[in-house]
């Protein structure tokens, strides 16, 4: 299959981007700064993400969409207001997670984003579900650019200055070149930020305004590593089909109102959120500097296996090893000693909250 | 001026007496990305040419450290553990990994010279 780029490629080269394939696209893993640097000033200024390869769907319909939506996702899209944003789970009949997306009440219908790995299943599974009623749209006309960071608003607002009153979790149109773009105020960093669902054709015009406004370009190593301090999910390492949003300690995600509802695992959500599950996703911190990662196996201190790392790195801000995992429930709550087996020794380490690095999310304005 | 030989795993061995001080070169923590851990062999320990005797991690990634020569462990390099940071900054110099008693000397004769390493670095890639 032909590697795919994104309309920023060319930006990417000359900032010497080291490229790697991701979910099928040719994508920047780290530019000159390196990743440690990358990460640091996305915390104390803000960062320019390409996050063009996810995907933008849009569909398109009215109040029947709404209800049908719901058949879909376990969350209350009735009381969605337009331009407000709610992260939701594409589930299978056993609450197993295909993919993990943000929805947005749009104009017309919804815009859904989702995992650039996941999107071409979820398009599949998605009209499956309705049945050819509602035009459909996977566009890949669109770019998506991420800028996070605390110094986000300040450098938006100099190219876009209406985005002044977007508050976290909702979006809105706004115009760039004359074109039509949407932007939403959220993000994967556990910062304030945005995120830019705009035309190809001026996306590459976009980014060069946001690095002349003192932005810089951040690779996927720096994302990742962002997100894990921020204790977010990456879909494929820390949730996937078998494990349930109960179980990744996404309860909130799922709408109170929507618990007794019909939706693809409804039965298994409702059971495990009133009789408990036997794994959680929890943070773990090693006691030394060692690093576990992903698949890294858990024990209690009677030496028994109970549980999986599922993501790992060095926390560049919080200046140590993390992790996040599943262990058995009995030994899911804080402060509970584990060990972690790395490269044949084991190594102590304590269950701890999530997130690691407390989130700076502009909630209210 | 003692020769620097180098390793195909891109470590680096300076031959003082019969006592080699060994790293990994500045072309490895270019592919490693930043480096945020680092461990050492114990010292007294011995360890076999080609066996592994350390490990770096990047955010991205772990890589085990090899020996290019046999021996045993005289010293190891705290201050790279303390601050991994410092194999990026002076990978040839001060960021040294650990110094071994060679058992083998002919065990140097294998070993690439600078010239012949930059080649073999550019050519691989990797």
């Amino acid at each position: 299959m032909e590697i795919k780029e994104t309309s920023l490629i060319k930006l990417h080269k000359s900032h010497g981007a080291k490229l790697v394939e991701f979910a099928g696209y040719n994508m920047p893993i780290q530019y000159s700064d390196g990743i440690l640097n990358e990460h640091k000033f996305t915390r104390s200024n803000c960062g320019i993400f390409d996050v063009s390869h996810m995907g933008q769907l849009f569909i398109i319909g009215d109040n029947d969409l709404t209800e049908d939506l719901e058949k879909i996702f376990p969350i209350d899209l009735q009381s969605l207001k337009k331009n407000q944003s709610k992260y939701s789970f594409l589930m299978n009949d056993n609450g197993g997670i295909y993919d993990d997306l943000i929805i947005t009440k749009i104009n017309n219908g919804y815009l859904i984003i989702l995992n650039a790995a996941c999107k071409d299943n979820d398009l599949k599974i998605i009209k499956k579900k309705l049945n050819g009623k509602y035009k459909i749209d996977l566009k890949d006309n669109l770019s998506l650019v991420a800028l996070q960071g605390p110094g986000s608003k300040n450098v938006l607002e100099k190219i876009i200055p209406e985005i002044d009153n977007l508050k976290f979790m909702h979006g809105d149109e706004f115009k760039f070149s004359n074109l039509d773009i949407y932007i939403t105020r959220s993000g994967y960093t556990g910062e304030d930020g945005f995120e830019i669902s705009i035309p190809n054709e001026i996306a590459e015009k976009f980014t060069k305004e946001l690095l002349d406004k003192g932005s810089k370009l951040i690779g996927l190593g720096a994302r990742d590593t962002l997100r894990m301090e921020a204790g977010l999910c990456l879909y494929g390492n820390d949730i996937d089909t078998e494990t349930t949003p109960i179980e990744a300690n996404l309860k909130w995600a799922i709408s109170k109102k929507r618990i007794n509802d019909q939706y693809p695992g409804s039965e298994v959500i409702k059971k495990q959120i009133q009789s408990g599950v036997k794994k959680l996703r929890v943070g773990i911190k090693p006691d030394t500097k060692v690093i576990a990662r992903a698949n890294t196996k858990i024990f209690n201190e009677e030496n028994k296996e109970i549980g999986k790392i599922t993501s790992g790195t060095f926390g560049p801000s919080v200046d140590h090893p993390i992790s996040m995992g599943y262990v058995d429930n009995n030994y899911s709550s804080l402060d509970t000693k584990i060990f972690l087996e790395i490269r044949g020794k084991k190594v102590s380490a304590n269950i701890c909250k999530l997130p690691f690095y407390q989130k700076n999310y502009v909630k209210e304005i | 001026m003692s020769e620097v030989k180098f390793s195909k795993e891109h470590e680096w061995i300076k031959l003082e007496g019969e006592v080699a001080t060994i790293g990994i070169t500045k072309h490895a923590t270019e592919m490693l990305g930043d480096i945020v851990f680092a461990e050492l062999p114990d010292k007294g320990s011995s360890v076999e040419k080609d066996g592994t005797a350390g490990v770096v991690e990047s955010t991205k990634a772990a890589s085990d450290v090899y020996t290019p020569v046999s021996g045993e462990v005289v010293d190891t390099n705290q201050a790279i553990v303390d601050d991994p940071a410092k194999i990026n900054e002076d990978p040839e110099g001060a960021a040294w990994f650990f110094k071994l008693k060679m058992k083998d000397m002919s065990e140097m004769d294998s070993l690439m010279n600078k010239d012949e390493y930059d080649k073999f670095a550019k050519e691989s890639g990797n």
